[in-house]
């Protein structure tokens, strides 16, 4: 009954439910990623684990690629560390927000990707920021997750992610994501930058290198317009509100 | 793929992760550590979304994304919940594809 209701409390909580929708989506291409391994010569305990282990969907895609196209070993993992890399700027990020026993900081070190830290530093409200990293990460974790071991063992029956559109999916939902850092003028700066920084990269350099240069633009917005506003929680009462509970609980119960 | 090959991407990946999330961080505090940090996702998560959208490999392309991206994007600005938006954008994109059977393609 408990766990019920808890369950029911859970889902009622808006970056839950994102982190599903995150999840499902992701998982699509999990499945895609599965198939790709498997036919490329990894076998079904060596996908699954890669999916568990590395946990970072772009990386993982470019090391399976440039083994399938001929590459050496030593090329498919730093082309897919190059995209890992970005990785590690989210990590200065989320250690703002996500405190705690070196233990639970670990596994948050793990679950540090795209979809969580958007998921986590785009909610509204200050309270809602860490609750949002978990759901992300954890939702993604574990239809990644399932997604691969069902394309690892089912084989080529899944089309193609694409033909449904999902390579659009991401970016419009990151658009959501980031609209709240919009807000100020260092935000719009650094999201400008970062893309126009990161499109001119494009045609000159390795995939994964667009992205670690946009991180430039963070620098030279904080440079030009200064920091962004320090956020303010939307709760109005001092006390700890209802909403902030279940946003707490959801951090709690999903770190546990 | 070998699993030595495998261990070492994994201990590669984490490392990056963990370097941020308990190092990097170390050395930087006070204001300027926190504008980094509240900046640093909207510079990566827009570049991003440029790339995801207007790239593949290593060419600009406009293709169907774009208008997915584009709905999707209205979406937003209309407070459309996010479950919404990620769909509009994929059925937009899967629509646009279907209809011109994947030839709009401008590099």
């Amino acid at each position: 009954m408990k766990d019920r209701s808890r369950t029911r409390q859970l889902l009622a909580t808006h970056y839950v439910r994102d982190g599903i929708v995150l999840g499902l989506t992701v998982g699509v291409f999990a499945v895609g990623f599965g198939v790709l391994a498997v036919t490329n010569g990894l076998t079904v305990l060596q996908t699954c684990a890669m999916s568990l282990l590395v946990f970072t969907g772009a990386s993982q895609f470019a090391a399976v690629g440039v083994l399938s196209s001929g590459g050496s070993p030593a090329a498919a993992v730093g082309s897919a560390l190059l995209l890992a890399a970005r990785n590690g700027f989210y990590g200065v990020t989320m250690s703002q927000h996500i405190r705690g026993s070196v233990v639970k900081r670990a596994v948050a070190a793990h679950l540090t990707i795209d979809e969580s830290t958007a998921l986590g530093t785009g909610q509204d409200d200050p309270a809602d920021v860490e609750g949002g990293f978990w759901a992300g990460g954890i939702g993604v974790f574990v239809f990644w997750n399932i997604g691969t071991a069902i394309g690892a063992v089912g084989g080529g029956a899944i089309g193609d992610p694409n033909a449904l559109g999902l390579d659009a999916a991401f970016p419009a939902g990151f658009i959501a994501l980031v609209a709240p850092a919009l807000r100020h003028r260092s935000g719009q700066l650094a999201s400008i930058g970062g893309a126009v920084i990161a499109l001119a990269a494009v045609p000159l350099v390795q995939p994964g290198i667009p992205i670690l240069l946009a991180a430039g633009a963070a620098v030279i917005a904080l440079a030009v317009a200064g920091a962004p506003p320090a956020p303010t929680s939307t709760s109005t009462s001092p006390g700890p509100p209802a909403e902030s509970e279940t946003g707490r609980g959801a951090a709690g119960g999903a770190s546990a | 793929m070998s699993w030595t090959t495998l261990l070492l991407l994994a201990a590669g990946a984490y490392g990056f992760k963990a370097a941020g999330t308990f190092g990097l961080a170390r050395f930087m505090s006070g204001d300027r550590a926190r504008g980094i940090g509240a900046l640093l996702p909207p510079a990566l998560l827009a570049a991003l979304i440029a790339v995801g959208t207007l790239s593949t490999e290593q060419s600009l392309v406009v293709d169907a994304r774009l208008a997915g991206v584009a709905a999707g994007a209205v979406a937003v600005w209309r407070r459309a919940p996010f479950w919404v938006v990620v769909v509009v954008a994929a059925v937009v994109t899967a629509a646009l594809r279907r209809l011109t059977d994947g030839a709009l393609v401008l590099t």
